[in-house]
């Protein structure tokens, strides 16, 4: 028992691991790309997490480093090149210059200041999307023509396969999420949850707010940016649609639905955010207007999200039994 | 000099319903300490309801009389079964809130006067045009340019020197005394958020005819808004009122300098007050 309390996360992470590598084997393949958005829209919001749940800042604008990744992408793969990793790569690379730029003008403000700031850079960078159409092509997107298959150990796999394409985000998915759990557990962690909880104080025993603030917006826009770039490979395609407020909004309601406080609280609200999708598409095209009406009850009713109501519930219940 | 003093008077004109909008959300976020993501929801809903009013009887004065009317009641609404729940806790909650009755009110729109555009006739009064050095120009915007500051100065001499006023304003500087010597603070809070409400809903109906009317109406100027608080200082009635000025007229200067690259002013903008000046020009705080 004390080798399982004391393994907790390693052993969680390894279930969650397998249970996601059997999936394909058991679904349809319909499904199979349900839960491949899943994955890229739950490290979107996990990147998000990041900036809000141990932060503390409300970031807007998370879809537009999300758009800049997907852009970077399909501009990297239209010049012919056929490296998948060094697209993926141009994507970590845009949403990190971007984040940082933005980031260095908004991390000087902080709660509302910072939530109005990066929705108006978020949108800033819809604007351009939007308009540059020698660049992005405008409202009608930019396709990838091509995309590169996949090399693994001197075999070739198409993406186009919905199977190859979920193990190949399924992965890289799993690095980023391993190494953002890294970030939150390690002292620069620490101090990022020291300033969501008190940043006078962290800042009279003399640490640099604003830099370690910087520096975690940076992180957040290159796993965006990332997930940006396996977004732009899933479609074959970048939209400006996906750096519209509109887009941001689903970052942050499948961190409020899942619950902020925990770390995959964003990956399960991202799978309850596609379920309801699911269910709500089939009837109305009108999507938005029930994203609000979900929010609303969240926000009022359970503010530490689904999940975690849920943990606090079984905690509470725990510590009264024992 | 005759393109300076048109874009002079467009800037003006757009400026002016900047400062209306602003003008609401400064208000709200002085004495409630909420942040209203739907407000640009409420300026488009304000013209949407201004043009439905003049369906039924074409009359623009009673449009800009009952539109703003009935969103200041779904204010009050808002306020009373939604906002009111969130005070005490973090700030971000009262911002996830209003972003949904953003989305809600933005869609709203969509399904009952559809995504095309709509156009509003000024009233007989202030249509047509007059003539200004060769070409002629709508009195309309002129009408703007007038109605602007003195909704706003009118405002201001309310908060300055009425009783209510000084309710409003004791009541923002110190809640828990206000409540101590009486003054029924939730009530209060119920109406200047539908004031804010209202005044967003008027700038709506008041852009109804200078503007042409669709659901995105509402997200270029909460944004364009939100630049002109950050940049005035949140809570500042001169801040909104220099913000909107100068954010008006350098778009509208811009499109002449600068061609297709107007678009990037707003922002430029921001970025240069959150270098200089990250608390605004007429911010206070520490």
């Amino acid at each position: 028992m004390e080798l399982v309390k004391k393994y907790k996360t390693a052993i969680c992470l390894i279930l969650a691991l397998a249970f996601f590598v059997a999936c394909p084997f058991g679904l349809p393949v319909y499904w199979t790309m349900i839960l491949t958005e899943i994955l890229i829209m739950g490290l979107l919001a996990m990147s998000f997490n990041l900036l809000f749940g141990y932060t503390g800042l409300l970031s807007f604008g998370q879809a537009g480093f999300f758009g800049v990744g997907a852009y970077a992408t399909a501009l990297f793969l239209s010049t012919g090149s056929t490296s998948l990793m060094l697209g993926l790569a141009a994507a970590l690379v845009a949403g990190a210059i971007t984040a940082a730029v933005i980031g260095f003008l908004c991390v000087r403000r902080d709660e509302i200041y910072f939530a109005m700031i990066t929705l108006g850079f978020g949108m800033m960078l819809y604007t351009v999307a939007h308009n540059w159409f020698d660049l992005t092509g405008g409202s009608d997107g930019l396709p990838v023509m091509n995309v590169p298959p996949l090399n693994v150990l001197g075999r070739q796999f198409s993406l186009f396969d919905p199977a190859v394409m979920y193990f190949f985000v399924l992965s890289v998915v799993a690095v980023c999420i391993f190494f953002l759990l890294r970030v939150v557990r390690s002292p620069f962690g620490l101090m990022l949850t020291a300033i969501r909880e008190n940043k006078q104080r962290l800042s009279f025993v003399g640490a640099g707010v604003q830099n370690l603030r910087l520096t975690a917006f940076v992180i957040a826009g290159a796993i965006a940016g990332t997930a940006g770039g396996l977004f732009c490979l899933f479609n074959a395609m970048a939209t400006p649609d996906i750096l519209h407020w509109g887009f941001s909004s689903r970052p942050v309601l499948m961190t409020v639905l899942g619950g902020s406080g925990i770390f995959f609280g964003p990956m399960f609200g991202a799978a309850i955010f596609f379920g309801l999708e699911q269910l709500i598409t089939d009837l109305t095209e009108n999507w938005m207007i029930f994203l609000g009406l979900i929010l609303i009850p969240v926000v009022i009713f359970f503010p530490r999200g689904i999940l975690g109501s849920l943990i606090h519930w079984i905690r509470t219940r725990t510590k009264r039994t024992s | 000099m005759e393109s300076f003093v048109i874009n002079l008077l467009n800037g003006l004109s757009w400026g002016m319903l900047l400062f209306l909008i602003s003008l609401g959300l400064t208000t709200v976020f002085g004495v409630l300490g909420v942040l209203n993501f739907a407000h640009g929801s409420f300026f488009m809903l304000g013209a949407y309801l201004c043009m439905q009013v003049m369906h039924i009887i074409p009359s623009f004065w009673l449009g800009i009389l009952l539109g703003p009317l009935s969103v200041a009641l779904l204010g009050v609404l808002i306020e009373r079964v939604l906002l009111r729940r969130t005070y005490g806790r973090d700030i971000s909650f009262q911002l996830l809130l209003t972003f949904a009755i953003l989305l809600i009110l933005d869609d709203a729109v969509r399904i009952i006067w559809g995504p095309g555009y709509h156009v509003v006739e000024p009233p007989v009064l202030l249509s047509g045009g007059f003539t200004l050095f060769t070409r002629t120009y709508p009195v309309y915007r002129l009408f703007i340019v007038v109605a602007g500051p003195l909704i706003g100065l009118s405002l201001w001499a309310f908060f300055q020197f009425s009783r209510w006023g000084k309710i409003i304003r004791a009541a923002a500087m110190d809640r828990e005394m206000a409540e101590g010597i009486g003054i029924r603070v939730p009530l209060l809070f119920t109406a200047v958020f539908a004031l804010g409400s209202w005044l967003a809903a008027m700038g709506g109906a008041l852009a109804a005819p200078h503007q042409s009317l669709a659901p995105s109406m509402g997200e270029r100027i909460i944004i364009e808004s939100f630049i002109v608080v950050v940049s005035g200082g949140m809570g500042s009635f001169p801040g909104a009122f220099f913000g909107a000025l100068i954010l008006g007229l350098f778009e509208s200067f811009g499109t002449v300098f600068l061609g297709s690259a107007q678009m990037a002013v707003p922002y430029i903008l921001l970025a240069a007050v959150l270098l200089i000046r990250p608390h605004g020009f007429f911010g206070r705080e520490v």
